[in-house]
C-alpha cells in the first residue's frame, strides 16, 4: 500500500513579529506545518500496523524557501522517500493552484492509496486543498479526522463535528484529513535525522508535471494583510485587590454588564 | 438574474446568511437564493425564505441523509448553475469547510474559507479572515467566474423574519455518490459547551498554578452567570476539555464581556476573543500584550482578585 501526506514548510507563527500592523516575515524559520505532523505520525502508524506499506512526502514551494529542510522534517519522522515539485512561479499561488499541482504530482507518483493532508496549514489554514484535490482525483474524502483504521479495502474514520461523533467509512483510494486529536506526532531520533539525508528524494518543476506558470496562476486577490486595530479604553484599575474589584463591578453596571 | 446562494446544514447560520446576502445582493444588483438539503428541507425552506430567500431549492432525496460532503457539492454545483450563481456563501463550520472546497473545485471557484467579516466594495465582495495564526487579518477578493466564501456563524448580524416565503423550487438534481459513508452517529459525553453562543465568557490561562484550583474560576463563573473558556495550555495539560477552548484552534467567540484571567495575550488566544464588545483582564504581569486589547485592566495577584470579585458579585 501507498500512502502520500502532501505537507507544506509554514512559517514559525511563534517568530512572526507585527511591525506598523504588517507582519515581518524575514529571518521567520520554516518548519513542517504542525497539523501535516499529525497526518505524518497517522501514515506511520498504519505502516507499523499493516506492514508492506510505502509513505511518501509531498510538498510544492517556489524554488527559494529551504523547502529540502522542511522535506527533511518528514524523512526523519520515518517517510520512505520525498517528492518536491519546485517552481518560480510558485511563489504566488491560492489553494485551487495548490491543489491542481498535488494532484498532477500524486498521478505522476503513480497515485496512492491513501492521502494524508493535515486539517490546515498553520498560517493560512483554509482547510481546502485536501477536498480540492480529493475533487480533482475523484476520491471520497473524510475530513477533521481524530481515528483512523484501515482494513478490508476500506478506511474508517472517527470525527467531531459538533456536539456528535461521527465514524465514516470510504473505500480504497481515499482522501483524509488529520486533527491535532488524532496523535502525537514523533521527535525524530538523531540516528533517524542522520538517515533523512540520504532517503531518496526526487525534484520536479511545473514542466516535469506537464504543467506552465498560468495553470497556477491565482485567482484571489489579497487587498490587505494587517493586524487589527482594536479600539479599546485600556482604562487600569488601581488600587488594593478590594478597590479593583470595587471599580471592576462599577465598570460593569456602567457598560449595562451587570444591573445598578 | 445572476444570483448570490447560500447554504449551510445549520439553520440558524443558513438564515443568518440569507439575511445578510439580501443586503449584498441588493448592492450588487443580484438575486438572492437558498438551498435546503435534507429531510428537513421543506421546513427549513420556509425559515430561509421568511429571512429574505427569494428562491429556495429544495431537495429531500435520502442521498443526503447523514449529509455526505460529496453529495451536498454534486447538488449544491447544480443548483448553482441553475440559479446562475455567480456567489456562493456557506457556513464555516467544519462541514461547511470541507464543502467549501469541494464545492469551489466543482466549480471551478476560488474560495475564501473561516470568513469574519465581509462587505461589498467597488461593486464585489470582500472577504476578511484571519491569517498567520490570527496575527493579521487578510481581505481578498476572487476573479473567479463563481466565488465562494465560507462565513464564520455570527459573523452577520440578523433582523427579525419578513412575512412572505420564498418561492420554493425543486431542482432536477443527478447525484453521483463516491462512496464515503457515515456508519455511526453519537452525541458527545458530557455537557454540552456552546462557547460560541456564550454572552459572558471568562478565560482561564496559565496564571493558574494546578487544576485543583479551577473551582475557583467555577465559582466565579457561576456568580457573572458566565461560560468557562481556556487557553491551549490549559487543555495540553488536560486539565480542561477540548470543547472549553478559545481561540485559533477552538471556539471564535463573541461574547458581550469577557474577563481574562491569567492570559498572557498570545494572538493564538485572542484571535478567539477580538470580537468581544466588552474586554476585562486579570494579569500579574503589568506588560502582559492582553492590557493592550482591554477595556478594563487589573495589574495582580489571580488568587486574590478572583476570591475577592466572586465574593462581591455574590453580595450584589
Amino acid at each position: 500500500m501507498n500512502i502520500i501526506v502532501p505537507v507544506k514548510p509554514n512559517p514559525d507563527l511563534q517568530m512572526v513579529r507585527i511591525k506598523n500592523r504588517e507582519p515581518v516575515l524575514e529571518a521567520v524559520p520554516y518548519k513542517l506545518g504542525d497539523l501535516d505532523k499529525n497526518a505524518m505520525e497517522a501514515a506511520l502508524q498504519l505502516q507499523a500496523a499493516l506492514g508492506d506499506t510505502k509513505v511518501i512526502a509531498l510538498t510544492i514551494a517556489e524554488a527559494n524557501r529551504k523547502i529540502k529542510d522542511t522535506m527533511k522534517e518528514a524523512l526523519a519522522m520515518g517517510a520512505d522517500e520525498a517528492y518536491i515539485v519546485s517552481d518560480p512561479a510558485l511563489v504566488t499561488t491560492d489553494q485551487a493552484a495548490k491543489a491542481a499541482v498535488l494532484a498532477k504530482a500524486i498521478d505522476q507518483i503513480g497515485g496512492a492509496d491513501l492521502i494524508l493532508f493535515g486539517e490546515g496549514s498553520t498560517d493560512g489554514y483554509s482547510g481546502q486543498v485536501g477536498p480540492r484535490v480529493a475533487e480533482i482525483l475523484g476520491l471520497p474524502e473524510i475530513g477533521y479526522a481524530k481515528k483512523l483504521t484501515v482494513s478490508g479495502g476500506a478506511v474508517q474514520a472517527e470525527r467531531s463535528m459538533g456536539d456528535f461523533i461521527e465514524v465514516l467509512e470510504a473505500p480504497l483510494p481515499a482522501v483524509i484529513t488529520c486533527t491535532s486529536e488524532m496523535n502525537e506526532p514523533r521527535i525524530p531520533t538523531l540516528m533517524n535525522i542522520m538517515k533523512a539525508g540520504k532517503k531518496p528524494t526526487t525534484e520536479w518543476t511545473l514542466a516535469d508535471l506537464g504543467l506552465d506558470a498560468a495553470a497556477v496562476a491565482p485567482q484571489n486577490t489579497i487587498l490587505s494583510n494587517l493586524a487589527e486595530e482594536q479600539d479599546r479604553k485600556k482604562i487600569m484599575l488601581e488600587g488594593d485587590v478590594a478597590a479593583q474589584v470595587e471599580a471592576l463591578i462599577n465598570a460593569l453596571i456602567k457598560e449595562g454588564v451587570l444591573e445598578a | 438574474m445572476a444570483d448570490i446562494l447560500v447554504y449551510s446544514d445549520v439553520l440558524s447560520n443558513a438564515k443568518e446568511l440569507a439575511w445578510k446576502g439580501k443586503e449584498f445582493a441588493g448592492a450588487l444588483g443580484l438575486g438572492i437564493s437558498a438551498a435546503a438539503l435534507g429531510a428537513d428541507a421543506a421546513a427549513e425552506a420556509a425559515e430561509l425564505g421568511a429571512y429574505g430567500a427569494d428562491k429556495v431549492y429544495v431537495s429531500t432525496d435520502a442521498a443526503f441523509d447523514g449529509l455526505p460532503t460529496d453529495v451536498v457539492a454534486d447538488a449544491l454545483a447544480q443548483i448553482a448553475k441553475e440559479a446562475g450563481a455567480t456567489y456562493v456563501l456557506l457556513g464555516s463550520t467544519r462541514r461547511g469547510k470541507e464543502l467549501a472546497g469541494r464545492l469551489a473545485q466543482k466549480l471551478g471557484a476560488g474560495a475564501v474559507t473561516d470568513v469574519s467579516a465581509m462587505a461589498v466594495e467597488n461593486g464585489e465582495l470582500v472577504g476578511a479572515h484571519f491569517s498567520f495564526g490570527g496575527a493579521t487579518v487578510a481581505r481578498e477578493t476572487l476573479g473567479s467566474p463563481v466565488k465562494v466564501f465560507a462565513v464564520m456563524p455570527k459573523a452577520f448580524e440578523m433582523g427579525d423574519a419578513v412575512a412572505g416565503a420564498g418561492q420554493v423550487v425543486t431542482p432536477a438534481l443527478t447525484l453521483k455518490p463516491l462512496g464515503a459513508k457515515l456508519v455511526d452517529k453519537r452525541k458527545k459525553e458530557g455537557a454540552a459547551v456552546n462557547l460560541d453562543a456564550a454572552e459572558r465568557l471568562v478565560c482561564i490561562g496559565r496564571g493558574l498554578n494546578k487544576k485543583e484550583d479551577l473551582p475557583m474560576v467555577e465559582e466565579l463563573c457561576a456568580a457573572l452567570a458566565a461560560e468557562m473558556g481556556c487557553t491551549k495550555s490549559l487543555c495540553d495539560f488536560e486539565w480542561l476539555p477540548e470543547n472549553r477552548l478559545v481561540g485559533l484552534s477552538g471556539a471564535k467567540t463573541k461574547p458581550a464581556f469577557y474577563l481574562s484571567v491569567g492570559i498572557s495575550g498570545q494572538v493564538q488566544h485572542t484571535v478567539g476573543i477580538s470580537s468581544s464588545k466588552l474586554i476585562a483582564t486579570i494579569n500579574k504581569d503589568e506588560k502582559a500584550p492582553i492590557f493592550d486589547m482591554a477595556d478594563y485592566g487589573m495589574v495582580g495577584d489571580l488568587y486574590a482578585i478572583v476570591p475577592a470579585l466572586t465574593a462581591a458579585l455574590k453580595n450584589r
